[in-house]
């Protein structure tokens, strides 16, 4: 009712019969003078212009029931304390997002052939524009992301995170470690350079130090006794196709049960005082306000 | 839905007298399970046996390398006299084809040694790939012994470890002697007692329990007969 005053008033929804106060309620001030000057074509489709996006995301949201998905994710609560050692989750993240922009690229000129891997390396950093840029950020971005890991770990485990109920977000994190260095060892022998080539081996040779199944680990990643052509390729596939794959699902899994579980306060955070509330229903709620352990 | 939705509904037939009553409710007769179940079990059997067949030639396919055994490889290095018993020749050759330089190798060839109490008229081709992480070790002849870079190994002029990280000797290769040139073929790996066994990556003991801790992979060939 308050929004009418907004609208023109030949826009204006009329009245219901008998919904008008008086009998005969005195015509409107605007009819005794002339009407309003009418939208003009432009006028209107400027204004229909104006509301295509919010009716677009209205169309999408009507068919996906996004937004109390989107509401509840971005708008969850946070405990106090929370600080910046919060981001290194979402540092790591961005970190792959990198390599795996910079990597789609780089694999546009490389060529995974013992013979020519080490000549479309030279080529990217050498004659491609930008390439030695992109090469770059793809190398030194893979130690950041493997700092960036160790960090995101080291504050999950001092800020004891990883206890109940996150203990299977942990273990998904483990796993995530264990792709993360997979992807940098076998993207190391990509360039096929002497320092790949000898890191490689000494790689592989660690690998086949594992009592019983070591030897065997060590020849299915060789492809063979020796590291041989189809080695290079091997690593190809599995740096490019395998364990992406596998990082992106399980990094959907860690972030749904982020979201589900919420976050936990730093440990220096003393509790307030217990109000009304069972673990139940601080469970439900996502966070526990204040501590990650009741403190008696 | 469930079984018991399947009693149910046999429950609720039975007021129709003209159909057929499950008796009990949800099974006919002579049949062992409920018609949902039969669906369920076929159908989950159905997508087992279609993701079998996706998955195990993939697998296969991946791990198929470890049971092949390549082509045995024989390179002439040199001729009968260009080796002497009390130092070493360096030789390179090609071990793994197809990768250019990359698949060359390098071995230390000499005469067997009366001395060293060897049997005579053969020759001895030490590899060069040190047994600790498979870096190439040097034969340095002013100490007649190898000597690697990277950690400091340190074999003596058997190939015998003498120091640092290495967890047995040199590796060899198998030589014979054809047309007069010396002939190197496969690789093999020796105990700490210098017996042949199948070769072993660097890194992984020979000899005793180790041969079982280590096992030999089928992708070697088989050491000659000491």
């Amino acid at each position: 009712m308050k929004l009418d005053a907004l609208i023109p008033a030949p826009l204006r929804k009329p009245a219901k019969p008998g919904e008008s106060n008086g009998a005969k309620a005195p015509a409107p001030a605007d009819l005794k003078t002339a009407p309003p000057e009418r939208p003009s074509d432009a006028q209107r489709l400027g204004d229909r212009a104006k509301d295509a996006p919010a009716d677009v995301l209205a169309w999408v949201d009507q068919r996906t029931a996004a937004s109390g998905f989107l509401t509840g994710m971005l708008y969850r609560k946070v405990p106090k304390g929370t600080n910046w050692f919060y981001t290194l989750g979402s540092a790591t993240l961005i970190a792959f997002v990198s390599q795996a922009i910079t990597g789609v690229f780089l694999a546009m000129f490389y060529t995974p052939s013992t013979t020519q891997a080490y000549a479309s390396i030279a080529h990217i950093n050498n004659d491609v524009f930008l390439g030695q840029l992109v090469h770059g950020m793809h190398k030194w971005g893979s130690s950041v992301m493997v700092i960036l890991v160790f960090l995101h770990m080291g504050r999950t485990f001092f800020f004891g995170a990883y206890k109940y109920p996150r203990e299977l977000n942990w273990v998904i994190g483990v796993v995530l470690l264990i792709l993360t260095m997979t992807m940098a060892f076998t993207g190391y022998l990509l360039p096929f350079d002497q320092r790949s080539y000898w890191a490689s081996i000494v790689g592989i040779n660690i690998n086949g130090t594992g009592p019983v199944i070591g030897p065997y680990l060590s020849d299915f990643l060789r492809a063979g006794p020796e590291l041989g052509a189809t080695t290079l390729s091997r690593f190809y596939a599995i740096h490019m196709l395998l364990v992406p794959g596998a990082i992106i699902a399980l990094i959907g899994a860690h972030l749904y049960l982020v979201v589900k579980l919420g976050t936990t306060a730093p440990p220096w955070m003393k509790a307030d005082k217990p109000k009304v509330a069972s673990p139940v229903s601080q469970l439900d709620a996502g966070v526990d306000g204040n501590g990650a352990a009741p403190s008696s | 839905m469930s079984d018991e939705t399947d009693k149910k509904n046999g429950a609720e037939a039975a007021g129709r007298s003209e159909r057929p009553q499950p008796q009990p409710p949800g099974y006919f007769e002579g049949e062992s399970m409920t018609r949902r179940r039969a669906f369920t079990v076929a159908v989950q059997g159905l997508g087992g046996i279609a993701g079998a067949a996706i998955v195990l030639p993939a697998v296969g396919f991946a791990v198929a390398p470890i049971f092949h055994q390549g082509k045995e490889r024989w390179e002439a290095v040199g001729p009968v006299s260009d080796f002497v018993e009390d130092t070493y020749r360096q030789v390179v050759f090609t071990e793994t084809e197809g990768i250019g330089d990359a698949g060359k190798t390098t071995a230390y060839v000499r005469r067997s040694s009366k001395q060293l109490d060897e049997k005579p008229g053969l020759f001895v081709a030490v590899s060069n790939r040190c047994a600790h992480l498979g870096c190439p070790v040097r034969f340095v002849e002013a100490a007649g012994n190898f000597i690697c870079p990277c950690h400091g190994g340190v074999y003596d002029f058997q190939g015998k470890r003498i120091g640092g990280p290495p967890v047995r000797p040199l590796d060899h290769f198998q030589t014979r002697v054809r047309n007069g040139q010396v002939e190197v073929g496969p690789r093999y790996s020796v105990t700490s007692q210098l017996e042949p066994v199948r070769a072993r990556d660097p890194g992984e003991f020979t000899g005793g329990i180790w041969e079982y801790l280590y096992p030999p992979r089928p992708s070697t060939f088989p050491p000659p007969s000491s």
